[in-house]
């Protein structure tokens, strides 16, 4: 099976079981770069509940990432399994309230659900 | 090392009447930081929008150049 790629798959598989999920440089209590850190600020702004998930450990993660949502840069966000932006496009999202709406009719449903 | 001058010349060469304005972002030749305007983003999210910019440079972003910021727009 030379096309197995358990990477890979755990990076998909994570993308569709959160509603919000960040890859990121470090952790959101201490983001090692300027843009992941600019990103999880925004998200904090709107009392997101997101899950995050450390890129730097190990190179694979990343590479395996881009191949996935076809995006070169880190961070990179994704809501409902969909690539949503890295630093730029979500800072910028915040500003205009389209990440509020985004994470908006997101945040209702896991609240029914008592998640 | 890659510069801004360099970096806007490869955009406005590859995306159709653009316009690129690019600044060295840190001064340290490899976080820069783009306003790109062409019509070829009409129609398109942000995220198609970026992308367009992107595959210009393809390998070279995480590489050579570390980051690229980038706010894109379509001319009024």
């Amino acid at each position: 099976m030379s096309d197995s790629n358990p990477i890979r798959e755990a990076i998909a598989e994570a993308i569709q079981e959160h509603p919000v999920i960040l890859f990121m440089k470090g952790t959101p209590d201490a983001p090692a770069c300027g843009f992941s850190a600019r990103t999880v600020a925004a998200l904090q702004a709107l009392d997101t509940k997101f899950a995050a998930v450390d890129i730097l450990p190990d190179p694979r993660i990343r590479q395996e990432l881009s191949a996935i949502s076809q995006w070169p840069t880190v961070p990179q966000l994704f809501i409902n399994g969909e690539l949503i932006g890295g630093c730029d496009i979500v800072t910028e999202m915040y500003e205009t309230g389209e990440l509020a709406s985004a994470l908006g009719a997101e945040q209702q449903a896991a609240d029914r659900l008592g998640s | 090392m890659p510069d801004p001058q360099d970096i806007k010349a490869r955009i406005e060469a590859a995306l159709p009447e653009c316009l690129a304005e690019v600044e060295d972002w840190t001064g340290g030749g490899d976080h820069f930081r783009a306003t790109v305007t062409s019509p070829a983003f009409a129609g398109l999210s942000r995220i198609q929008q970026h992308r367009l910019v992107y595959d210009v440079f393809g390998d070279e972003i995480g590489g050579p150049i570390h980051a690229l910021s980038l706010k894109t727009q379509v001319p009024a």
